[in-house]
């Protein structure tokens, strides 16, 4: 393999993995815009405590990584159910602007709350997985990175089965689809509202938790919430295939960027190149690339 | 006959200041299709979402008067009860999930029914009812016709293996032989599955075929309720709703001065 395809496949590979953690984030942020009509601004620091928790509960309280991985699912399962009784159902009825403006004020309030609790320096992940890089067809990959890509398309496919056959899957899509028909269908609409918070807190500390493992964590976590728009609005908001699909490109986008450009520009174009590709996708399709129009039958 | 549904009295009063219900009264008896006629705006569909309890997601509520179910009181209770107890609204104008398969959506109908081998039971009895919907059960419901659709959501009420059918204009936008289809469905679903039906209906013939008790419904309240038959040949009911005149021939529309006879329940 030549040096340069050799340096394209690189960046894809780390693009993939990269990818697959926005695709998870992504996955959350659409499942509450789809159940519940908000745009979640705070979907970065649901990452980020998933993050943090896992970390003080193998650093702090030693317990093994297999089981704070579940620990941590379980705290952000009721941290979710806390935020959406507490803040979120109290606002059921309210104008959609004053909600997404209550979630901005969310993202502030757990980010400082995380600081004030875990300080803002960068702290690293105790060493879970083999440091030696695996040879890949010429390529190098890190074993977190092997683990972090099946582990996130387990994820996805996970998900994607639990919305095509479980009870409380379809009910959810029902309630997205229109919550007056759920409710004559017997589908208690707040549980569902809380469900959706519940899996996307989910699904974004094990997000949190993967980034945690390759980069270690700071608070500039948090900005992945900004990172998934791209992602979301390529897919189109309303797609859940739509968020997977285009998580992974906006990794491999950035990746690339970050790759071919940054040597160019000298630095910055990786966190550019994936909102300006944002703006061109709004300008061509605004529904996004899999985002549904209304259906009309002809 | 026991009565499985009793409206006593109510009012419904919308975004605390519109009141739209003044003392309804109604009966259901089981295994029986009753009908209500009315107007535009005359509070049908209100009061069949009273009764199911949707009237709370609309900022509406029962502030007088009571509803029971089998004697029980359900006025203040939420959707997601009600349709457990076994009352199931079929909503006005066909509203099926888009996004979804019609299989999918008729098994949404079965959200309140736990047991997975009983749901394939039902989706079965459904098929049996519906057979046109068999062939496409693996199509968007969005993509199928009206009269499918129509189907479609009647199944999907049956899903939840109801006691009780609100159903709203089930005729509504559909050929006239499609009508005629759809009721004989209605009807053998009353007769096979025994589901008491309350029909609110704007094709009062139609209906009154098909009921064995109608209520006729002005402005909020009950101006008229009888069994099918004497309301069929009452002079206001067929000068209204039925468009004869007192002879009972066709009415001729140069001859129409509606003005000249008061309906005799206005006093």
């Amino acid at each position: 393999m030549g040096e340069n395809s050799a340096f394209f496949a690189q960046l894809f590979l780390t693009g993939l993995v990269l990818g697959s953690v926005y695709a998870l984030v992504a996955l959350g942020f659409v499942l509450i815009y789809k159940a519940t009509s908000i745009l979640n601004f705070a979907q970065g620091e649901l990452l980020m405590f998933g993050a943090y928790v896992c970390l003080a509960l193998i650093v702090a309280l030693r317990i093994p990584f297999f089981w704070a991985f579940f620990l941590t699912l379980a705290s952000s399962f009721i941290l979710a159910v806390l935020l959406e009784r507490v803040i979120l159902r109290p606002m059921i009825g309210e104008h959609t602007i004053s909600v997404i403006m209550m979630t901005i004020a969310l993202s502030m309030a757990l980010k400082s709350l995380i600081q004030i609790a875990w300080g803002t320096e960068t702290r690293v992940f105790p060493q879970i997985f083999s440091e030696e890089p695996i040879r890949f067809f010429g390529l190098f990959i890190a074993e977190i990175h092997i683990y972090s890509l099946i582990f996130a398309i387990i994820c996805v496919a996970l998900f994607a089965l639990f919305f095509k056959f479980s009870a409380a899957g379809i009910a959810m899509r029902v309630t997205a689809f229109d919550q007056q028909i759920a409710q004559s269908l017997g589908i208690n609409i707040k549980r569902i509202f809380a469900l959706s918070w519940a899996i996307s807190a989910i699904v974004s500390a094990i997000g949190g938790i993967i980034l945690g493992n390759i980069n270690g964590i700071n608070n500039a976590l948090a900005t992945m919430g900004l990172k998934v728009f791209p992602c979301v609005i390529l897919g189109g908001l309303d797609s859940i295939l739509g968020a997977i699909v285009g998580g992974f490109f906006i990794g491999i986008l950035e990746n690339l960027a970050g790759g071919y450009l940054d040597p160019v520009f000298g630095g910055g174009a990786k966190d550019v190149v994936p909102f300006i590709f944002l703006l061109v996708v709004l300008m061509i399709k605004p529904y996004g690339l899999f985002g549904k129009k209304k259906i009309e039958r002809l | 006959m026991a009565s499985i549904l009793q409206v006593n009295n109510i009012e419904v009063v919308y975004k605390d200041v519109i009141l739209v219900l003044k003392g309804m009264s109604l009966e259901v008896e089981e295994g029986k299709i009753v009908t209500i006629l009315g107007n535009n705006g005359a509070g049908k569909t209100t009061t069949l979402k009273a009764i199911s309890g949707i009237l709370k997601s609309e900022d509406g509520e029962v502030t007088a008067g009571s509803i029971e179910f089998y004697g029980e009181r359900i006025d203040k209770k939420y959707s997601e009860e009600i349709v457990r107890m076994g009352i199931f609204q079929v909503m006005e104008g066909r509203r099926v999930v888009e996004d979804m398969t019609a299989e999918e959506n008729l098994l949404a109908g079965a959200h309140t029914q736990l047991n997975r081998k009983k749901r394939k039971e039902d989706l079965e009895m459904v098929y049996h009812f519906f057979p046109r919907l068999t062939e496409r059960r693996k199509v968007m419901a969005g993509y199928i016709s009206g009269g499918e659709q129509q189907m479609l959501v009647l199944g999907r009420a049956l899903m939840s293996r109801p006691k009780l059918l609100l159903l709203d204009e089930p005729s509504m936008g559909l050929s006239p032989l499609l009508v005629g289809e759809i009721f004989e469905i209605i009807k053998k679903i009353n007769m096979e599955q025994n589901v008491s039906i309350l029909l609110v209906e704007q094709n009062a013939r139609l209906a009154l075929s098909v009921a064995y008790h109608g209520y006729v419904m002005e402005n909020g309240r009950i101006v008229l309720d009888d069994t099918v038959e004497k309301l069929m040949g009452n002079a206001d009911v067929k000068e209204f709703y039925l468009g004869l005149s007192e002879v009972g021939k066709a009415k001729n529309y140069r001859d129409v001065k509606h003005y000249k006879r008061r309906k005799r329940w206005l006093t």
